[in-house]
């Protein structure tokens, strides 16, 4: 087994415990070691109970663990609410006014060691020595943090840091979580799903994102608007999500490949924009964090509760694709590709995440920049036959783009149903054969479509069936089944529309007993599975309790679905 | 030189007398005394009746959804700033279902162009009370009279400290294509509150009733004061004023990104050193 080691920080917000959790996870990458890192928090900036959760070790990772074997403790509800997942060769660390009377506990006279307000950083360096990290290499990480801008901050952190160090030294027993040396690899970037869906856009082209603040979906405007300026992008926050994604379409219509980055409920409001997009034919990138509804729902958690949503949002019908990711390169890689697609089929492309995606960090590769390919908007002007009409008939429905004022040519979009001239018409006539040219861009999407993908063999005794976020869970319980000894495999859909079951109903058909995960009640992708290719999964591993999938929670649920059977 | 054969002629859906065929020959004049051609215009409108508008003449057009020219227009200015771009749409659009993106279009101040066509009623759906309709208004909507106290666009704009706020009347067009010129010309986000009767759904604000009420500000009103300002554009009632009320040099929001004084977003190059510099930030 490779090293795997659970390790948790919980306390309130304003503990700084995601100071420590980004500071430890940086100097982990940088020497070497795989870890994924997952944040639960409530909505609020002080109070409450937050924990940062990094899983570390010889990896990689793709999922959290619930089963805890570092346990750091920065107030006394911590050590209630995870003592029952501490494994029994756990460690305890807390502060010796709350330390419980637990085997494996390390009572810490915080009070002796730094000041209040500093119990973080002598956690970090309680951290450094019990892991066995090197002092340098968490040097390098507080510097990286605090840098040139706080000296005073970064010696007074740096002492601090030490005497925890020290400490543990001297009263940290023998324990089985040493790390046996790191295997410094290149460097890597330490990304969350979020980020990467920035990075992606960035790479793709985007140049304009205009954006309502709403959580899990605000960090990926916040990255775009740190590197806007470098990559000579414009945004704006705009009053509401109505007006984001009209700003948007009226970016995209005068030649800026643009986005929206938003959440349920903002995207609610936006739903007639993407009809708008879709009747102007207008590219333009949605991207839906998803976190649980109806309503306000639960702000800070996760659910893959919106598929439906997204997939009917906005009235009429039109051609949509949806991409729903199933790991942070995945975030990069689709968001380029949705981008792409939006322009080529002048369509509303989404991108589906959630909060568990969005705020869980791995260590990746780096992307190559050079090999970047980025949206180029509308065609040339001398491309286009004269006159130019903006939505003349063709074979395959895409009609040449030109954009208003880059050439003499008259650009004239319209939401009313319109002739090839872009001019309100009510003649039934036209009404048929415009609904026809956009409708046939269904089949452009189709091309262009990306199969699922199958990990394991083809006609194995059992098939997991998943979207979006629950790829790593999912691939993480099946090598726990395969371990046992089973024919298992998994099929994992990163697009969820258009569908192409000519792709993987044969799959599915093959398989012995089909089980479909996924993060929310009723079952949504499996009804939308069976609604397109007659294929029915009535057994069902669902979660929507706000919390994302792991292993073990699809091992238990499989026990009992299985057992039913 | 642009000529106004330029900018076409069309058949309309406007009923006979449409205070909207003197805006429409008034916006006309406007962009070829400002020498402007139609393909560097772009004419960004909601829905109803004066959102037909920029199908009757040649321009870039984006006839977007009821209430939203604005968010269209900002963003189509953002992406090219070269573009003359001009948000119109009747008080319904403008005021009522867009008003949270009229005011926040006010406070951004970007270089574009609001014209209002006010007729205070609703045309297109057939006579329903409006923001701007006066109080006691009755329609079938309102058969006790419209409750609501009237929305005054100007009185809005000038207390919000808009940067150029003019009001005009279809009923006198060469004064109206007087004030688009200098809306056209202003650098910031300008506001023309059009009035207008509907010759078909308002009974009580006629030609008969603006000529009456309505005069144009005298040749001494300075529009940089912005106290005499906000008393001009609270007198709405026995007498309205017509022309520039107020007017102000500022910053306008495009000054903030650097990237646009290079012209539109479609011709900039992506970074492929930018990108990778980012990418080592999280190394």
């Amino acid at each position: 087994m490779p090293l795997d080691i659970h390790l948790l920080i919980g306390g309130e917000a304003g503990q700084g415990l995601v100071t420590i959790g980004q500071l430890l996870s940086k100097a982990l990458v940088r020497a070497g070691y795989e870890i994924f890192v997952s944040q639960s928090y409530h909505s609020r900036i002080r109070g409450g109970h937050n924990t940062f959760s990094i899983r570390l070790g010889g990896g990689p990772f793709f999922a959290p663990r619930e089963s805890i074997d570092i346990l750091v403790a920065l107030n006394a509800e911590t050590v209630e609410l995870h003592r029952g997942q501490l494994t029994d060769q756990a460690l305890l660390i807390a502060d010796s006014a709350f330390a419980p009377d637990l085997p494996g506990t390390i009572s810490v006279p915080f009070a002796e060691l730094g000041p209040e307000h500093l119990w973080n950083t002598v956690a970090l360096g309680l951290l450094g020595r019990i892991l066995d990290l090197s002092s340098a290499s968490l040097r390098q990480a507080l510097e990286a943090m605090l840098g040139k801008k706080h000296p005073e901050t970064l010696v007074e952190n740096s002492e601090i840091m030490e005497k925890g160090r020290v400490w543990a030294a001297a009263h940290v027993p023998k324990h089985g979580f040493t790390l046996a040396g790191g295997a410094p690899a290149a460097d890597r970037l330490l990304l969350n799903g979020n980020q990467a869906i920035a990075l992606g856009a960035l790479a793709g082209g985007l140049k304009f994102c205009a954006f309502y603040p709403m959580t899990p979906a605000t960090s990926i405007v916040l990255e775009l608007i740190a590197h806007a300026e470098v990559m000579g992008c414009v945004f704006e926050q705009a009053e509401d999500e109505i007006a984001a994604i009209n700003m948007a379409i009226g970016a995209a219509y005068a030649g800026a490949p643009s986005m929206v980055a938003t959440s349920g409920g903002g995207f609610a409001l936006m739903a007639e924009g993407v009809s708008l997009a879709a009747m102007t034919e207008t590219p333009v990138l949605v991207a839906v964090a998803q976190r649980p509804g109806p309503a306000t729902g639960m702000p800070t958690r996760t659910e893959q509760g919106d598929l439906e949503f997204v997939l009917h949002a906005g009235h009429g019908e039109f051609p949509r694709a949806i991409f729903a990711p199933g790991s942070v390169e995945a975030c990069y890689h689709l968001t380029q590709k949705a981008l792409a697609l939006a322009e080529h089929a002048q369509s509303p492309v989404f991108i589906l995440t959630d909060q568990f995606l969005a705020d869980s960090s791995r260590p990746v590769v780096p992307f190559d920049a050079a090999a970047i390919v980025p949206v180029v908007a509308g065609v040339e002007p001398s491309a286009v036959p004269t006159p130019y009409q903006r939505y003349c008939l063709t074979v395959n429905g895409l009609s040449p783009r030109l954009l208003p004022g880059m050439s003499t040519h008259l650009v004239v979009a319209d939401s009313d149903e319109h002739d090839e001239d872009g001019h309100i018409s009510e003649d039934h006539g036209v009404r048929i054969a415009m609904m026809d040219k956009r409708l046939r861009k269904i089949e452009i999407l189709k091309q262009e479509a990306i199969a699922p993908e199958l990990a394991g063999e083809k006609g194995a005794d059992l098939l997991l069936v998943c979207w979006g976020s629950s790829q790593g869970p999912v691939l993480e319980a099946v090598a726990d089944l395969r371990g046992q000894g089973r024919n298992v495999a998994s099929l994992h859909f990163s697009q969820v529309w258009p569908l192409v079951p000519s792709q993987f109903v044969d799959i599915l058909q093959a398989s012995g007993k089909v089980v479909c995960v996924e993060g929310n009640a009723t079952g949504q992708f499996a009804r939308l599975i069976q609604r397109e290719t007659g294929f029915a999964m009535p057994s069902r591993i669902a979660r929507y309790d706000g919390l994302p999938f792991t292993a073990r929670y699809i091992l238990n649920r499989l026990a009992a679905v299985e057992g039913k059977a | 030189m642009t000529s106004i054969e330029e900018y076409g002629k069309y058949e309309t859906a406007w009923c006979p007398g449409c205070g909207n065929f003197g805006i429409l020959k008034s916006l006309k004049q406007a962009l070829v005394a400002c020498e402007l051609e139609p393909h560097q215009v772009l004419l960004v409108s909601g829905i109803g009746q004066a959102a037909k508008t920029p199908h009757y003449l040649k321009a870039n057009v984006f006839n977007g959804l009821h209430g939203r020219s604005l968010p269209v227009a900002i963003g189509a200015k953002l992406a090219n700033p070269e573009l003359t771009v001009i948000a119109e749409s009747g008080d319904g659009c403008m005021y009522g279902e867009g008003g949270n993106h009229f005011l926040a279009a006010l406070r951004r101040n970007l270089n574009l162009t609001i014209l209002a066509h006010d007729n205070r009623v609703y045309g297109l759906t057939k006579g329903q009370a409006s923001p701007t309709s006066e109080q006691g208004f009755v329609t079938k909507t309102q058969p006790h009279g419209a409750f609501a106290a009237p929305f005054n666009p100007v009185a809005v704009a000038v207390t919000m400290g808009a940067s150029f706020v003019a009001r005009g009347y279809a009923g006198m067009p060469e004064h109206l294509a007087g004030l688009i010129v200098q809306a056209i010309k202003h650098r910031g986000t300008a506001l023309v509150d059009i009035l207008q009767p509907c010759v078909s759904f308002n009974k009580v604000n006629t030609y008969q009733w603006y000529k009456e009420h309505c005069y144009e500000l005298a040749g001494d009103h300075d529009p940089g004061d912005h106290a005499l300002a906000l008393r001009t554009a609270l007198e709405f009632g026995e007498r309205i004023p017509l022309g520039v009320i107020y007017k102000k040099e500022g910053p306008i929001f495009e000054d903030q990104f650097a990237v646009l004084k290079n012209g539109p977003l479609a011709r900039q190059e992506v970074s492929r050193e930018g990108l990778r510099q980012i990418m080592q930030g999280y190394v």
